[in-house]
């Protein structure tokens, strides 16, 4: 499965990765950063699209694509 | 911050490729803007385009007043400060002065369209061999959420508390189509970073601005319709949505000029 990196301290809790994912697996983790800025998290199977990090207007996030064709994990 | 390479989720795994980074020429300082701002978007752009063109190197920023007036901590590149509008006309001298460079100004809506609508008209109109990355997020951000040029009719400011008025205040000016009526003008297009196909097309319009002025071709510019949720008192997403239902039919998105083509021809001829 492909899957997304948060680098939580450039965060900002915009949420606007979260409205730009495709497959809605971004939601917010109930947690805060040093900045105080609620981070986000994803929860189900990523496509490794790049919408969000496309979104993010922080360069937060990276994303990494699974090129086995999803067999592996 | 976050060190990058002691983060083990950052290695990419058996059969995994990483297929969005951060590009060099992007600083990785973490900037000032707030939440949902797009600046962060723009500057993230034109870096990506930069590396992608090789241009890194010779690239200089003309940076400008506004929010942006700190862009020069963001890329990594060589920069001159040129407040009030003034961008334009400082880098006709630097690409004069140095045709071998790549010189690029980027400039808030209240700096270009009001403050320094002059310089840049002119400089555009003269056919000056720069880019120009415009922002126009309909107000002068960094100030407070004054009327800019291109505030829209009706729209509240700090200083239209009614709502912008034609008869008094004016309309929205559109710069896209001004400095597409200009024979200086290599190639003007209008963008938007509200949704990521948006952002895709904006990305391609600042590959051609800048290969525009590889090619020696003339003015290049490209307007990016940007999200200023502070001053518009919207959170990032209604942001968002203010650009699609409200900006876009005032300010279409588009290439209003485009003379890669016929200056090819013309060469052919001469
Ligand atoms: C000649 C002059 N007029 C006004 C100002 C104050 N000033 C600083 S930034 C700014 C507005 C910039 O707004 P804009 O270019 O739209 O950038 P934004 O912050 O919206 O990105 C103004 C009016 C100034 N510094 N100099
Ligand atoms: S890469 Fe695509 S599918 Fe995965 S989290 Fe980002 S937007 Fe969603
Ligand atoms: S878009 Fe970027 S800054 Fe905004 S919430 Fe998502 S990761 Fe954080
Ligand atoms: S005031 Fe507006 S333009 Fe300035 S950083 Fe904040 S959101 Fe961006
Ligand atoms: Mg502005």
């Amino acid at each position: 499965m492909s899957r997304i990196v948060f680098l939580e301290e450039r965060c900002k809790g915009c949420r606007l990765c979260m409205e730009a994912c495709p497959a809605q697996i971004i939601r917010p983790a109930g947690r805060f950063n040093r900045q105080g800025y609620e981070v986000m998290e994803t929860e189900g199977r990523c496509t490794g699209c790049a919408s969000c990090a496309l979104m993010c207007p922080d360069t937060a996030i990276r994303v990494f694509r699974d090129k086995s064709g999803g067999k592996t994990a | 911050m976050q060190d990058a390479t002691s983060d083990e989720r950052l290695r990419p795994g058996a059969g995994e490729e990483l297929v969005f980074d951060a590009t060099p020429t992007l600083a990785h300082k973490p900037t000032h803007y707030c939440p949902g701002c797009h600046h962060g978007i723009a500057h993230r752009l034109v870096s990506e385009v930069l590396d992608e063109l090789g241009l890194a190197e010779r690239a200089i920023l003309v940076a400008s007043v506004g929010c942006s007036a700190f862009s020069y901590d963001y890329f990594n590149v060589d920069a001159v400060e040129s407040p009030h509008g003034r961008a334009c006309a400082v880098a006709t001298g630097i690409r004069r002065a140095r045709p071998e460079s790549i010189v690029f100004t980027y400039q808030g809506d209240g700096d270009m369209a009001a403050i320094g609508l002059a310089e840049s008209v002119h400089a555009a109109n003269r056919g000056e061999n720069i880019t120009a990355v415009f922002i126009n997020n309909t107000v002068y951000g960094m100030t407070g959420g004054q009327m800019a040029p291109t505030t829209l009719l009706g729209q509240k400011t700090t200083t239209t508390p009614l709502g912008r008025h034609l008869l008094g205040e004016g309309g929205p000016i559109h710069m896209s189509e001004i400095m597409g009526g200009l024979a200086g003008v290599a190639y003007a297009e209008r963008c938007a970073l509200d949704s990521v196909k948006h952002i895709r097309q904006a990305k391609k319009a600042l590959r051609t601005a800048f290969s525009c002025q590889m090619q020696g071709l003339g003015f290049s510019f490209v307007e990016l319709l940007a999200g200023c949720p502070t001053n518009w008192h919207l959170d990032p997403l209604k942001a968002n949505r203010r650009i699609s239902e409200e900006m876009i039919p005032v300010f279409p998105l588009g290439v209003f000029r485009d003379v890669r083509e016929e200056r090819k021809q013309s060469e052919v001829q001469a």
